[in-house]
C-alpha cells in the first residue's frame, strides 16, 4: 500500500472502544456521515456481547468489530461491509438489504433473517434456522448450520459448506440451497433438484465472493421447493 | 269421542341450529375449514354491558356547546424523541396494502390525516400512497417481514412491533394467490399468484427477553426518535402487558377477539381469545402495578363503533382506541348500495366476510383494478373523517356529562354494569349495586 494512503487511512480510522463508550454513540456516529466523507472506517473494541452493534448502515462504511458481538449485529445494514473477528449473536445481518457482512468465527440462530440483499459470510458454523424467511440475501457457511434453516425461503441462495441440520428448507418458497455436506433431513416441500449450468456459475461466484478457497461447485446438491405447498389444497394438509 | 294426537310443532335443536347443521354439511362436501375475514360474529360481554351515570348531585356537569373537553392524546412519552401527537384518542388500526386495495389505504390516510390521527400500515409493507397521504403513519413489524426495509422505518412516525391481534392471538396470516396482484408480489417478494403465508412467530426473536433486544436494535437504528408499540391479542393481558412494558414499549396495543382480520379460519376467529372489555382492566392492572400507567399508554381495539364505545374504553383506564372494521365500514365495506352483487356472490350486505377472495363489490378489500376504482379515496376519505368527528363528539358529550374536561378524566367510577359478565370482566359494580363480582383477582 502507498504510504500516503495508509496514512490517510489511518487518520480516517475512527475507533470505540464500547468499555468506555456507549452503544447510542457509534451507531449514530454510523447514522450521521456527510456523503463524501472519507472517514468510513470503523474500529470497534471491547464489544463483550454487546447487542445491536452497527445496526442500520446506510452508506458504504467499513466497520470491524474485535471480538464476539450480541444480538442484530449489522442489523439492516444496507451497503455497509462489517466483520466480525470474533462469533455473533441470534439475528446477525438481520433484514440485510445490502453490502456484506463477515463473521470469523460461529453464529447463533437466526443469522441472515428475513435478509432482502447483500452477501453474509460465516466462516465458523451457523446455528437453528440461518437464512430464516429470506428475501434475497446470499449467505456462506464455511461449516455447519443447524436445523430449520432457511425455513421460508422466499429468495436468495444458501450455501453451506459442511453439513445441514433437520428439516432444511421447510416451506420454501424460492430460495436456492447448495450444500457440500450430509442433510440431516429435509423440510416441507423441500427437494434435492437438478444442479444445472448456471446453478454451478453462480455457486462459484458466491464461492468466490466468501472468498472460499479449494472447493469446486460440483461437491454440493442443490435443494429447491416442490411447489406442492404454493397453493392451499386439502390432499396436503398432511405435509403441514 | 273419537282422540287425535294434538300437533307438536318439529323442534330444532339448540345445539345442532341450523347455521351448524349447514357448517357440518359444507365441510363434509369440501374438506376444509372456513376461512374467511373479519372478527368474531357471536355475541359477547360487550361496551354495550355498560353504561355512564352521569351527573348528579355529587358530580356537576360541563355545558356542552360552551365548556371545552379535551380530545388531544400524546403517545410514545416514556422513551421516543418524537412522541405521536394526535387530536383525537381514535387511531386507525393496522390494515395491509394487499389485503386492501391501494385506494382504501389510500382513503384511510386521508381520512385520518383530516381528523388529526394516525393510520397503520399493515403485513406487506409500506406504500408511498399511503405514507404520502398520512401525516402520521404507524409502521407494523411483522412476523413475515414483508415489505420490510430501514427506509420505511425511518420515514415511519412510529413503529408497531406485532405479537398478536384479538381475531387470532397465536396465529399467522394467509393472503391468498388470487389477491396477489404484480405489485403485492413484489413488494412481498414472492411470485405471483401464490399463497402468501405469514409466519406465527417472529422470525429472529422469542419471548420477552428477546423482544427487548429487538426493540433495542429498532431504537439504534432509528436513533431513539420513534415510539414503539407492541401490539397483542387479548389472550393473557395483564401479563402480557407487564412483559411488553418491561421489554420497553412505549405504547401497548391491546386487540380483542372483536378485531377484525384479513382472512384466518372461522373457528381461530370464535373459539381463540377474549373480548376486549375482559381484557382492559387487566392490563390497566398491571400498568398501575408497575407504575406506568399513563407513562406507557394504552390503545385498545376490538368492536369499537361509536363514541360511546371509546368513552367507555378510555374510562376504563385506556388512554386511545383504534379503529378498523368501523373505519372500513365508514368507507364503504358492505354498503347496502351493492347488494344485488352481494347476492352474486352468496351473501348479503352487512354479512359479507370473503375478504380473502377479493371479489369485494364495494372495492376495498380486493387488488381488483376494476373493483378497486369504485372506491373514490377522496370522497371515502371524507366519510371516514365524518364518522371520526361523530365519534369523537358523541364521546364529548358523554364526558361533558360526567363532569370531565378532557376524555382522559373518564373513570372507572363513572360506570356501572348491566350485566353480571360484563360486572365481573370490567370490574365495574353491577347497577344499583356496589357489588364488583369476581373482584379480588384476576
Amino acid at each position: 500500500m502507498d504510504a500516503s494512503v495508509k496514512r490517510e487511512s489511518l487518520e480516517a480510522m475512527r475507533v470505540f472502544d464500547l468499555v468506555k463508550t456507549p452503544l447510542r454513540e457509534l451507531n449514530s456516529a454510523l447514522h450521521t456521515i456527510a456523503r463524501g466523507r472519507n472517514d468510513t472506517n470503523f474500529e470497534v473494541v471491547n464489544p463483550r456481547g454487546s447487542h445491536a452493534v452497527a445496526v442500520g448502515i446506510d452508506q458504504p462504511v467499513t466497520v470491524d468489530v474485535r471480538g464476539s458481538v450480541g444480538y442484530y449485529c449489522a442489523g439492516m445494514n444496507d451497503g455497509g461491509t462489517i466483520t466480525v473477528h470474533g462469533s455473533a449473536g441470534p439475528g446477525v445481518a438481520q433484514n440485510m438489504m445490502s453490502g456484506t457482512v463477515i463473521i470469523e468465527g460461529d453464529a447463533s440462530q437466526y443469522a441472515g433473517a428475513t435478509g432482502r440483499g447483500g452477501l453474509l459470510v460465516i466462516k465458523g458454523n451457523a446455528a437453528s434456522r440461518c437464512g430464516i424467511s429470506m428475501k434475497g440475501i446470499d449467505i456462506v457457511v464455511h461449516g455447519n448450520i443447524g436445523h430449520m434453516s432457511a425455513f421460508m425461503g422466499q429468495s436468495g441462495h444458501l450455501v453451506v459448506l459442511g453439513d445441514a441440520g433437520d428439516a432444511l428448507g421447510d416451506s420454501l418458497y424460492e430460495a436456492k440451497l447448495f450444500v457440500r455436506g450430509t442433510v440431516k433431513s429435509l423440510g416441507a416441500d423441500c427437494i434435492e433438484k437438478e444442479m444445472r449450468p448456471e446453478h454451478l456459475q453462480k455457486l462459484a461466484e458466491l464461492l468466490e465472493k466468501a472468498d472460499v478457497k479449494d472447493v469446486r461447485p460440483e461437491e454440493f446438491k442443490r435443494y429447491g421447493s416442490a411447489r406442492k405447498l404454493y397453493n392451499f389444497n386439502i390432499d396436503n394438509a398432511d405435509a403441514y | 269421542m273419537s282422540y287425535h294426537n294434538p300437533y307438536t310443532p318439529p323442534r330444532k335443536s339448540a345445539t345442532f341450529d341450523d347455521y351448524t347443521l349447514a357448517e357440518i354439511r359444507r365441510a363434509a362436501a369440501t374438506g376444509i375449514y372456513d376461512i374467511r375475514g373479519a372478527g368474531t360474529k357471536r355475541k359477547v360481554p360487550h361496551f354495550d354491558d355498560l353504561l355512564f351515570l352521569g351527573a348528579s348531585i355529587s358530580r356537576y356537569p360541563l355545558e356542552g356547546y360552551r365548556e371545552k373537553c379535551d380530545t388531544s392524546i400524546v403517545l410514545g412519552t416514556r422513551y421516543a424523541k418524537k412522541p405521536i401527537q394526535l387530536k383525537i384518542p381514535i387511531t386507525i388500526a393496522g390494515m395491509s396494502f394487499g389485503a386492501l386495495s391501494g385506494p382504501a389505504k389510500e382513503a384511510l390516510g386521508r381520512g385520518a390525516t383530516i381528523s388529526g390521527t394516525s393510520t397503520t400500515t399493515g403485513d406487506g409493507g409500506m406504500t408511498d400512497e399511503e405514507r404520502g397521504h398520512s401525516q402520521t403513519l404507524v409502521y407494523q413489524y411483522l412476523p413475515s417481514r414483508y415489505g420490510m426495509n430501514p427506509k420505511d422505518l425511518r420515514r415511519a412516525d412510529a413503529i408497531e412491533v406485532v405479537v398478536g391481534q384479538g381475531a387470532k392471538p397465536g396465529g399467522g396470516g394467509m393472503l391468498l394467490g388470487q389477491k396477489i396482484s404484480d405489485r403485492v408480489a413484489n413488494m412481498r417478494n414472492l411470485p405471483k399468484g401464490i399463497d402468501q403465508r405469514s409466519a406465527c412467530r417472529h422470525p429472529d426473536w422469542t419471548g420477552p427477553d428477546d423482544l427487548e433486544i429487538k426493540i433495542l436494535e429498532i431504537r439504534e437504528i432509528t436513533d431513539w426518535e420513534k415510539p414503539i408499540y407492541v401490539k397483542v391479542g387479548g389472550a393473557r393481558p395483564y401479563y402480557d402487558t407487564a412483559l411488553a412494558v418491561k421489554a420497553g414499549a412505549d405504547v401497548v396495543v391491546l386487540d380483542g377477539m372483536q378485531g377484525g382480520t384479513a382472512a384466518t379460519q372461522d373457528v381461530f376467529i370464535e373459539h381463540v381469545g377474549m373480548p376486549i372489555l375482559a381484557c382492559i382492566r387487566p392490563a390497566v392492572q398491571a400498568l398501575q402495578d408497575l407504575g406506568m400507567h399513563r407513562k406507557v399508554q394504552l390503545v385498545v381495539s376490538g368492536g369499537i363503533r361509536s363514541g360511546a364505545d371509546v368513552a367507555k374504553a378510555l374510562a376504563l383506564g385506556a388512554d386511545a382506541v383504534a379503529i378498523g372494521t368501523a373505519a372500513l365500514v365508514a368507507i364503504g365495506d358492505n354498503d347496502p348500495r351493492w347488494e344485488e352483487e352481494y347476492q352474486k356472490l352468496g351473501t348479503t350486505a352487512g354479512a359479507y366476510d370473503d375478504w380473502h377472495e377479493g371479489k369485494d363489490p364495494a372495492g376495498i378489500t380486493t387488488q381488483d383494478p376494476e373493483l378497486a376504482a369504485r372506491l373514490d379515496p377522496v370522497a371515502a376519505g371524507r366519510r371516514l373523517a365524518n364518522y371520526l368527528k361523530v365519534m369523537t363528539l358523541e364521546a364529548q358529550t358523554i364526558a361533558r356529562a360526567c363532569g370531565k374536561n378532557h376524555l382522559h378524566n373518564l373513570e372507572p367510577e363513572d360506570l356501572c354494569a348491566l350485566t353480571m359478565e360484563a360486572a365481573a370482566m370490567a370490574q365495574i359494580p353491577l347497577a344499583g349495586t356496589n357489588w364488583y363480582p369476581g373482584k379480588g383477582s384476576f
